[in-house]
């Protein structure tokens, strides 16, 4: 009798009720606990990324982590251009090209310091692949994504064929950062900027543009805002994510060649993306992450990585497209705890 | 770099340039046939390309089976390949733009890559020179200006064929004008008692039989790798695009243009050109007219 009573006094609740009752997206926040409950997946996602290093055993696994810091940048450029303004760009072995043989190019003919070839590679680069996508604009769908492919293969193929930059010895020495310490940490503070920066960004008034120009690009020329201009921002921000990530691949493997021009660029952020969930910024770090120390793990198995990972993007696009990210947000906003009545 | 080893004469560069055109529309014709009618980018095309070689290869050198034979019934097993493709896989992301290319070419990878996989099960993988079919005709012509293997005149016929056949089919078949009609107005069509899904089943079965065509004409030139899946299905992507889509007449002319500008850049500077000037008139067309020299999808800027 006394079990009754109880359960007509108290009732289950789910955590954002007071947040999500007063206001859909816009959070007027009332209490400590709707700030903690909120705070809580962010504060959550900086305090992993600068753990994780110090955690793992030995140097061979943060190096992987610096890779697999690249992978999650160039997974976020991916991202914001495909999900955020509809350009589906599959050319980030282009980004990571370019940046990498400037910056490589800066440090191995001019003898610069890597504090200045980083800077100048990222952002030399990232107006080098805009100007080259500028004319590809106009269009849409698969064939801007067909046109971005093949960008790094033409690239790949100019640089064998004209023997430039040393051809396919390539570059190298390069020089490395001091230590591992520092390259995985300046890769993790990066990989932060950018997610809260590009989401601060799709919140401001351009970020509207933006998602304007990805659902309806009529209506944004209609209301008298050059479209192709606002494409041209998204893709140099988006390349400037990418050519930060080739700069650092290139001082970080001490290397500057055609491999740089990989498949593995172009199609790896792609899997994250999907497998983190589309749209969604964390997601494709959380996608990275999980698939680059997956695919090291694999190594051994020659080929049967690349066909693993083809298959995990075809069973989450197939199975559960939303990705890993949307899907563990839900069960987090579905956590109910017991309150009286 | 490389030149041919005797002077070249411009009749020769001339034929070889044709038949490389031919070999051109070979590979382009089922991706073309594919995305014209369904709208789906096709892109697992190499690698089904590459897979009828391999499997050719395994029906006469490991089953011992005829030539013709293994010839049907590798095409039977590609085309089924094909449907199952759209069956299984694409049929739930159609109309995703994104997702089908994706879900597409990360098929066409593993396809590729697990054709390369080692010591799984004892299987060895595809990787080497060990892997040549034969030829349909052997011989060689000799006239007073050229050489040419009867291979190559082989693929020159085989292609006119397939374009002719193709044409009647869509034409004249009452299931090739339905998929024409899927082209024109899917929902039109649909309101005439066509089965969408059921055409693109066939449209991929055919464009699937297509691509393992070209293989069995194409590969005795060479040998079966699985690198040239990569190649195949850029220059299919390449001829569609500069051909226009939906244009059989582009379609040949981009594919014979392909094929004498890179015989032409082989003759002269070399065969590491190529790949340069297949990219560069890819990106040089689609951003001076993304419809392709012929393409009869207007506005494809729009709509695409």
């Amino acid at each position: 009798m006394a079990k009754q009573i109880s359960t007509f006094e108290r009732r289950k609740e789910r955590l954002d009720r007071g947040i999500k009752a007063r206001t859909e997206g816009l959070y007027a926040i009332s209490s400590w606990r709707e700030v903690s409950y909120l705070l809580a997946p962010r504060a959550g996602l900086i305090i992993i990324l600068f753990l994780l290093p110090l955690v793992v055993p030995g140097l061979y696994w943060q190096r992987v982590l610096a890779l697999a810091g690249v992978y999650a940048l160039l997974a976020l450029s991916f991202d914001f251009l495909a999900e955020r303004v509809g350009l589906v760009c599959i050319g980030g072995a282009f980004m990571i090209g370019v940046g990498g043989y400037i910056s490589g190019a800066l440090n191995y003919y001019l003898m610069l310091p890597v504090f200045l070839t980083i800077p100048i590679g990222t952002l030399g680069g990232a107006l080098i692949c805009t100007l080259l996508w500028v004319p590809c604009l106009p269009l849409r769908g698969i064939y801007f994504a067909v046109v971005t492919f093949m960008f790094p293969f033409l690239t790949q193929s100019i640089i064998l064929a004209g023997n430039l930059f040393e051809g396919t010895e390539g570059l190298s020495p390069i020089k490395g950062f001091p230590n591992t310490w520092i390259a995985v940490y300046l890769i993790v503070i990066l990989i932060l900027l950018s997610i809260f920066g590009l989401r601060r960004l799709c919140g401001e008034d351009i970020g509207v543009v933006f998602a304007g120009v990805k659902d309806n690009d009529q209506a944004v020329f209609a209301s008298g805002i050059n479209v192709t201009r606002v494409k041209i921002y998204a893709l140099y921000i988006a390349s400037l994510i990418g050519c930060f990530a080739g700069t650092f691949v290139a001082h970080f493997s001490g290397f500057v060649g055609v491999s740089l021009f990989a498949v593995d660029f172009s199609i790896m952020p792609i899997a994250a993306c999907i497998m983190g969930g589309p749209g969604t910024m964390a997601g494709p770090v959380l996608g990275a992450f999980i698939l680059a120390p997956l695919s090291e793990l694999l190594r051994g198995f020659g080929q049967l990585r690349v066909v693993l990972y083809c298959l995990v993007l075809v069973g989450f696009i197939l199975f559960k497209p939303e990705g890993l990210l949307s899907w563990a947000t839900r069960k987090y906003h579905q956590i109910e705890h017991w309150v009286k009545v | 770099m490389h030149r041919f080893i005797k002077e070249v004469t411009s009749v020769e560069v001339f034929i070889y340039g044709v038949v490389n055109g031919m070999t051109f529309v070979l590979w382009a014709v089922g991706f073309s046939f594919v995305y014209g009618i369904s709208r789906l980018p096709n892109f697992a095309h190499g690698a089904l390309y590459v897979v009828t070689g391999f499997i050719t290869w395994s029906f006469i050198n490991s089953a011992g089976l005829p030539h013709w034979l293994s010839i049907i019934l590798s095409l039977i097993i590609v085309s089924f390949a094909g449907v199952a493709i759209y069956q299984f896989v694409m049929i739930r992301v159609r109309g995703m733009p994104i997702s089908e290319i994706i879900v597409s070419f990360a098929i066409a990878l593993a396809i590729l890559e697990g054709l390369r996989l080692q010591g799984i099960g004892g299987f060895k993988g595809f990787i080497g020179p060990g892997y040549v079919l034969p030829p349909f005709v052997n011989g060689v012509v000799e006239t007073r200006w050229v050489t040419i293997d009867l291979q190559r005149l082989l693929i020159i016929a085989a292609g006119l064929l397939l374009l002719g056949f193709m044409w009647l089919f869509t034409h004249y078949h009452k299931v090739g004008l339905a998929l024409r009609a899927m082209a024109q107005n899917e929902r039109a069509a649909l309101m005439l008692g066509i089965n969408s899904d059921r055409m693109a089943n066939i449209a991929l079965g055919i464009g699937s039989a297509l691509a393992g065509l070209s293989a069995i004409a194409v590969m005795p030139l060479g040998n079966v790798n699985c690198e040239s899946g990569y190649s195949v299905l850029t220059n299919a992507i390449a001829v569609c695009v500069i051909g226009g889509l939906g244009s059989w007449v582009g379609t040949i002319l981009a594919a014979l243009i392909l094929g004498l500008a890179t015989t032409t850049m082989s003759a002269l500077g070399g065969t590491m050109w190529n790949s340069v000037l297949v990219f560069g008139l890819i990106i040089l067309i689609l951003v001076v007219k993304p419809s392709g020299l012929f393409g009869q999808q207007k506005e494809l800027e729009e709509r695409v």
